[in-house]
C-alpha cells in the first residue's frame, strides 16, 4: 500500500471525504467487487481499491496532491471563470447548473491546472475535474488548457494533463466543439518546439475530450480499466445494434489496438511519469 | 415549377403547403394546351406560391433549419464537386487501412486555382448512402483526408473542404481504428498547414466529425446549414431525457449560419436561394464558388508563416470572452 507523499491519511481522507462519490461511514462497499472495505484504507491506497484494484474516480484537487511532491503545485489561471454566453437552458438554466457546480469544486470550472514539481522535476500540470459537469470541455476548460500548454512551451517543461471527462460540453455548443481545435493549435506549437507532452487518461476519457488533446500525448499512458472513446458505450450499441465486445473502449482494449502507450496503476504513476520525463523531456 | 428539380417524393411537415401548390401548378401547366387558357390562373397561383415561399422561408425555426439542411434533394458535396470544380481528379485511400467513401478527395480547378478538395459525401442513390455510413466517417476517411491535405501541402496547393455530417460514425470498427485519434491528429496537423485552408459548411456540421476537416483560415456557412458541438437529438436526449425536445435542443445550440457567424465561428453566411438549396443548385453553387475563389484570392496574398500564425490566432481566440 502506498501513500500519497508527504500528507498523513487524515488529510487525504478530509480532503476526499465528501466529493469521492462513495457513500458517508467508515465502511463502504466497493462498486466494482462489493466488498465491505475501510474507508481509510481505501484513502491511503490512492482511492483504489484494496481488495480489486478498482480505481476510483477522483476530483482534480486529489489528482494534483497525489501526482506532486508535497506543497509544489501552485494553481494558476483560476481567475478565469465561466460565463453563459448563449444563455443555454434545459430542464435547468446553465447559469444555474454552474452555480450548483461550484460548489462542489474549489477552483472555477471543470479543470484545475498550474505548476509544480514531480520526484523533482519541473511541470506544468492540468487535471480535469468530474465533479464539475462530468469534466466537460466548454470555454473555460479549452482556455486553461491552452493557457497550460503555451506556459509548458514557454518554459519548456514537460506538460502533463489528466483526463477525466464526458466530452465537449453542450451547453456552449459550437464554442465547446472549437476548444478542440484551440488545443490541438496550441499542442502542434508544443509539438514543433520538441515539447513533451504526457496525456493521462482515466476513467472516463471520451467525446471531444479524447478526439483532441487527449490523444495527442507523446506518451499516452492510462489508468487500469478506464473507458477510452470516442462515441459513447450506448450510441454505439444503438447505431451498430448488436452486443459490444467484452472489454471494448477499457485501456486494455486501447493498448490492444495500438491506441495507448501503457497501462499504469495508480500507485506507479508518479515514478512512471518521472521516468518518461527523464528519456523524453530536457 | 422550374426549379422544383429535387425528389419531389419528399416534403417537409413545413413545406407541404408550398409542395401542394407547386402540383397544382404543374397540374394546369399540363392542361393549359388541351383545356384552353389557364395563364391568369396559373399567374395567381403562381404568385401565392411565391409570397407563401417568402412568407414561410423568412421565418425558419432552428428546428426547420436542420430539416432543410438534411433535405434529401439538398445539394451535397459531389454536386458542387461537379457544377464548378473543373478537372476533377478523385484520389483514393489513406494509405494506412482502405478508402472511406464517406470522404471525398482529389485535386481540381475552382475559378483560376488549382486546389485540393476534400469533402464529406453522403451519398445519392441508397446503396451509396450505406457504404457512406449517410456522411458519418470512419477513421480511414479522416486519415484519408490527412493524407490529401499534406499532399496539397507539399506541392503548394491550397485545400478546399465540404463539410456535409451528421458526425463521425459511432461504430466498433471506428472506435477500433481510432476514430478518436483520427480527428485529434487532423486538428493538430491542419492548423499547421502551410497552404491556405478554405472551409464551407453546406449542410450538417455535425460536432467532431464537421472539425475533423474543418480547422481552416476562412469558414462560410451556406444559409441554411447547421454547426454545434451534437446533433439536437443526442443533445435532446441527454439534457432533456427525450429525443422528442430536438427542436428546443436546437433553439439552445444557436447551431443556425447566423447564430455561429455572432460567436465567430465562422466568417461569413453564404446565403441560399429563396426556398433553400434544394430549390436551385446552380444558383446556390454559383454563390459557393465565389465565395471561394474571393476567399483563395484574399489568402494567397499572406506569406506562409503569417497565414499559420493568423491560423493559430483565430482558434487561439475562440471562447476567450465566454471564459473571463
Amino acid at each position: 500500500m502506498s501513500q500519497v507523499p508527504g500528507r498523513s491519511w487524515q488529510e487525504v481522507v478530509d480532503m476526499q471525504q465528501e466529493k469521492s462519490g462513495v457513500p458517508e461511514g467508515l465502511w463502504m462497499r466497493c462498486s466494482a467487487c462489493e466488498a465491505m472495505v475501510y474507508r481509510k484504507q481505501v484513502a491511503m491506497n490512492l482511492w483504489v481499491c484494496p481488495e480489486c484494484d478498482h480505481h476510483y474516480r477522483i476530483d482534480a484537487r486529489q489528482r494534483i496532491t497525489q501526482l506532486c511532491d508535497p506543497d509544489s503545485f501552485e494553481p494558476k489561471w483560476t481567475d478565469i471563470t465561466p460565463t453563459d454566453p448563449l444563455k443555454f437552458e434545459d430542464l435547468k438554466p446553465y447559469k444555474q447548473r454552474l452555480k450548483d457546480e461550484s460548489s462542489k469544486v474549489d477552483h472555477p470550472d471543470a479543470i484545475l491546472a498550474g505548476t509544480g514539481y514531480i520526484k523533482g522535476r519541473r511541470i506544468v500540470l492540468a487535471a480535469l475535474d468530474p465533479n464539475f459537469m462530468m469534466g466537460s470541455m466548454g470555454s473555460v476548460v479549452g482556455e486553461v488548457l491552452t493557457c497550460a500548454i503555451e506556459h509548458a512551451r514557454e518554459r519548456d517543461w514537460p506538460l502533463i494533463i489528466v483526463s477525466c471527462s464526458g466530452g465537449a460540453r453542450m451547453q456552449e455548443s459550437a464554442l465547446s466543439l472549437m476548444q478542440m481545435a484551440k488545443t490541438s493549435a496550441a499542442l502542434a506549437r508544443l509539438d514543433d518546439d520538441g515539447g513533451l507532452f504526457i496525456s493521462v487518461l482515466t476513467d472516463p476519457t471520451t467525446g471531444g475530450v479524447t478526439a483532441s488533446f487527449a490523444m495527442l500525448g507523446d506518451v499516452i499512458i492510462a489508468e487500469p480499466k478506464a473507458l477510452i472513446g470516442f462515441a459513447g458505450p450506448r450510441v454505439i450499441a444503438n447505431t451498430v445494434r448488436q452486443e459490444l465486445p467484452p472489454g471494448f473502449q477499457r485501456a486494455e482494449f486501447l493498448v490492444e489496438k495500438g491506441f495507448v502507450d501503457r497501462i499504469v496503476e495508480r500507485r506507479n504513476l508518479r515514478s512512471e511519469i518521472s521516468r518518461i520525463i527523464d528519456y523524453a523531456g530536457k | 415549377m422550374a426549379n422544383g428539380s429535387y425528389e419531389g417524393s419528399f416534403q417537409l411537415e413545413f413545406e407541404k403547403p408550398l409542395v401542394q401548390l407547386e402540383k397544382q401548378i404543374a397540374e394546369l401547366e399540363r392542361h393549359e394546351d388541351a383545356a384552353g387558357d389557364f395563364a391568369s390562373e396559373i399567374k395567381k397561383l403562381r404568385a401565392s406560391y411565391s409570397t407563401l415561399l417568402k412568407k414561410t422561408y423568412a421565418k425558419l425555426t432552428p428546428w426547420q433549419t436542420v430539416q432543410v439542411a438534411r433535405h434529401p434533394g439538398r445539394p451535397q458535396s459531389i454536386d458542387y464537386i461537379r457544377t464548378f470544380v473543373k478537372d476533377f481528379a478523385e484520389l483514393h485511400g489513406d494509405r494506412r487501412y482502405g478508402d472511406d467513401p464517406a470522404i471525398i478527395t482529389g485535386f481540381g480547378r475552382i475559378g483560376p486555382y488549382k486546389c485540393m478538395v476534400v469533402a464529406h459525401n453522403k451519398g445519392k442513390e441508397t446503396k451509396e448512402k450505406i457504404a457512406c455510413h449517410f456522411g458519418c466517417a470512419h477513421p480511414e476517411g479522416y486519415r484519408k483526408a490527412m493524407a490529401k491535405m499534406k499532399l496539397a501541402e507539399k506541392f503548394g496547393l491550397p485545400i478546399v473542404t465540404f463539410i456535409d455530417t451528421p458526425g463521425a460514425y459511432p461504430g466498433i470498427g471506428a472506435e477500433e481504428r481510432g476514430q478518436a485519434e483520427a480527428i485529434a491528429y487532423n486538428l493538430r496537423e491542419m492548423a499547421k498547414l502551410k497552404v491556405p485552408v478554405v472551409c464551407v459548411v453546406i449542410g450538417e456540421g455535425g460536432s467532431g466529425g464537421a472539425l475533423g476537416i474543418g480547422v481552416g483560415d476562412r469558414i462560410a456557412m451556406l444559409q441554411y446549414a447547421w454547426y454545434s458541438v451534437i446533433s439536437p437529438e443526442g443533445c435532446a436526449a441527454i439534457l432533456w431525457k427525450t429525443g422528442e425536445k430536438a427542436s428546443a435542443a436546437a433553439e439552445q445550440l444557436h447551431l443556425t449560419a447566423k447564430e455561429n457567424l455572432k460567436l465567430g465561428i465562422v466568417d461569413e453566411v453564404i446565403d441560399e436561394p429563396l426556398g433553400g438549396a434544394h430549390r436551385d443548385l446552380s444558383a446556390t453553387a454559383e454563390q459557393v464558388e465565389k465565395w471561394i475563389v474571393q476567399s483563395l484570392r484574399e489568402l494567397n496574398r499572406y506569406k506562409v508563416d503569417n497565414l499559420v500564425k493568423r491560423r493559430y490566432d483565430k482558434f487561439r481566440a475562440l471562447g476567450q470572452t465566454a471564459a473571463s
